[in-house]
């Protein structure tokens, strides 16, 4: 069988070759590149523009965004026909393509949120493997725990009040830094979209833009959500064990902490979602006012076949209900965890309306193609590109976070208080 | 000891020395020199003549082209097709291309895919006529763009080609093509498209589906050469490309093009 002629339904007129080639991985690329990009930003808010409130959540958010990094190429990678292939991007880049760039800008913020991670955890390195040293006979574990974080000191242990001064003006630079970039890193992705002159419906300058404004949306919405879920087993578990360790936080300290923290996150999550919607409004009046050749079918694909996913499902639930729950006053943690939910929802509906509802008309611009989503797999194909490969994609990044927070803990201040 | 300062600066004057020095020597790849020297000799650019008037829809150019190629026979994607247009007494355009029209087009009935099938009758029939579609070899060819890797190049004499070791296939060459010639081979899973038969038309041979066609509807020739029997015809004829606002300059002319056709 042809790639794609699977999960295609054609209808009316439509060239023979012509099938939904960009599939469920090509929906979850952008969704997830949009998360990493959304985290950092989040983390930023606090390291550069010093908002005080986001301290505890820039944190978690920058860990959160070095996970979600690792997850962020595996969709373009079990998209690919030739996974094994996919170096070559590396290796012989081709620079007038849009995804060419996918190497020099991934690697590029790879390592600026790297570095910065090693600035803010550099102290804790240095009095982890300085703990390990003292102690006599260590245990196979500990011996191994000594040996990383001895490696990840890079030799430096010096945690002198002035070193860690140098530090915070290093972690302040990568920050900064770090903005544009996460913003190239999304916009880009935005590019690849944008820059397609043969698609009616993606080719717009606006489209990195939007991308960027989902992602941000998108990425604080997780981070609100992760930090939740975080914060409740950190609650439940001091429920247990306030009698064994007097030392940590009671659970209405916690509790305190938590809803404050929320409600400063989700101010900034609804003006980015405001600022996301205004301009794929904008898009679309655009589009129905200039009404060039190919408006018919994009008409007839954005308010009659896909009415439902964009109107209802992205514009509806995935925004306006969250809007809402957010702009009425009083956010509980409750209904914080429904609002972001429904935004990530939103955000990953507008990713799918894109990519699927990009290839939902033909090029002869006078017949439909539907896309089937395989939901039970039955070979490799029907794995990678279905459900279940996008799942597992989605789950990746918070599998890499509790190993990665294993390293870098999260609320390690707050332990310290 | 050499100070910090120093040291980068001594290590940038020197870098930005050897990038003067370096850029006033041109080094000369002998097989540029002798591709330059030859290219104004024997200039060849392959262009396509299509006369619409000429094609009677049997499908013999497609059932050929899939066995040249070794595009499997029964799979859904074809590197030429034949599209029909019919436009009725009422104003309505009906097209099809069943199969790539593989196997011709043996019925009236038009072929809607999940539509079904639409049965117009032939006094309702305004006009009707058959478009052959190939890929354009473009002079400014989006798919080539695209390619993160280089893997579709464009020949010295205008071939679009396609490397089946490099393609890593993403598909991006496939959603940039706005012509739909693009897709995945179903054995090398690849990017796969019409050539113009390449393998032949550097052997002097004539692309199989201008060989196949009992007509003469489809012909190949040299733009570059004023004598050439494609040339002349599109210099004094009327023709037409495919989808001129892309801007991407295709080599396949049309005559007796229609509006309609898209």
């Amino acid at each position: 069988m042809v790639h794609g002629e699977l999960w295609t339904v054609k209808e009316l007129f439509v060239t023979p070759n012509e099938y939904i080639y960009w599939s469920i991985q090509i929906v979850m690329y952008p969704f997830m590149t949009g998360l990493v990009a959304g985290a950092f930003v989040l983390s930023s808010l606090y390291h550069v523009f010093g908002i005080q409130q986001l301290k505890d959540m820039a944190r978690f958010a920058l860990v959160f965004s070095f996970a979600l990094l690792f997850a962020a190429p595996m969709p373009i990678v079990l998209h690919l026909q030739f996974p094994f292939r996919g170096v070559e991007i590396f290796m012989t880049p081709h620079f007038t393509s849009a995804i060419a760039a996918f190497g020099i800008v991934f690697f590029t913020y790879g390592a600026i949120v790297a570095s910065e991670l090693w600035f803010l955890y550099r102290k804790h390195f240095v009095e982890v493997s300085l703990a390990l040293r003292e102690k006599q006979d260590r245990t196979l574990g500990e011996q191994i725990r000594y040996l990383i974080f001895c490696t990840l000191t890079l030799g430096v242990y010096d945690i002198s009040e002035e070193s860690l001064h140098r530090d915070e003006k290093a972690i302040k630079f990568l920050a900064a830094l770090g903005i544009p970039v996460a913003c190239f890193l999304h916009g880009y992705a935005g590019f690849i979209f944008g820059s397609v002159k043969a698609n009616a419906l993606w080719m717009t300058p606006l489209m990195p833009v939007i991308f960027i404004m989902s992602a941000i949306v998108s990425g604080i919405a997780l981070c609100m959500l992760t930090y939740i879920v975080a914060m409740e087993i950190r609650k439940y578990l001091a429920k247990r064990k306030r009698a064994a360790y007097a030392g940590l936080q009671s659970q209405d300290q916690l509790k305190s902490v938590e809803i404050s923290v929320i409600q400063m996150t989700a101010k900034y999550l609804l003006a980015f979602l405001v600022a996301a919607i205004s301009l794929e409004i904008l898009d679309l009046i655009f589009r129905g006012y200039t009404a060039l050749k190919s408006w018919d079918v994009l008409r007839s694909v954005i308010y009659d076949r896909d009415f439902k996913t964009i109107f209802l499902m992205q514009y509806g639930i995935g925004n306006l209900v969250p809007l809402i729950l957010f702009l009425i006053p009083g956010i509980t943690i409750r209904r914080a965890v429904l609002g972001v939910l429904l935004v990530l929802f939103g955000v990953f509906m507008m990713r799918w309306n894109v990519v699927i509802g990009g290839q939902a008309f033909s090029l002869t611009f006078a017949g439909y193609m539907h896309y089937h989503l395989p939901i039970v797999p039955h070979d490799w194909e029907t794995v990678k590109e279905g459900l279940v490969g996008a799942i597992a994609i989605f789950i990746m990044p918070f599998a890499l976070f509790t190993v990665i927070s294993k390293i870098f803990p999260v609320f390690e201040t707050q332990k310290a208080r | 000891m050499i100070s910090r300062r120093k040291f980068l600066k001594n290590t940038a004057l020197g870098i930005a020395g050897m990038g003067i020095s370096l850029s006033a020597l041109e080094i000369i790849d002998p097989r540029k020199l002798f591709a330059e020297v030859a290219a104004d000799k024997a200039a060849v650019r392959w262009a396509f003549l299509v006369d619409t008037y000429k094609c009677v829809g049997c499908g013999l150019c497609v059932k050929a082209c899939k066995e040249e190629n070794e595009v499997p026979y029964d799979a859904n994607v074809t590197r030429t097709w034949v599209e029909r247009y019919v436009l009725t007494k009422t104003g309505k355009l009906y097209a099809d291309t069943p199969k790539g029209a593989r196997d011709g087009f043996t019925t009236d009935k038009i072929d809607l895919n999940a539509d079904g099938i639409k049965d117009i009758s032939k006094e309702g029939i305004e006009k009707a006529f058959f478009v052959p579609k190939l890929c354009n070899q473009c002079d400014n060819p989006p798919c080539v763009q695209v390619c993160p890797v280089g893997a579709t190049y464009q020949a010295a004499d205008g071939v679009v080609l396609v490397d089946r070791k490099w393609c890593i296939g993403c598909g991006y060459c496939i959603m940039g093509c706005p012509y739909g010639v693009r897709f995945f081979h179903p054995v090398h899973h690849t990017a796969e498209k019409c050539n113009f038969c390449y393998h032949r038309i550097t052997k002097g041979l004539k692309s199989a589906c201008v060989q196949a066609c009992p007509f003469g509807a489809r012909q190949i020739g040299n733009i570059k050469d004023p004598n050439d029997p494609v040339t002349v015809a599109i210099r004094t004829q009327r023709v037409g490309v495919l989808k001129s606002e892309y801007g991407t300059k295709p080599q396949v002319y049309y005559i007796g093009l229609d509006e309609e056709v898209r």
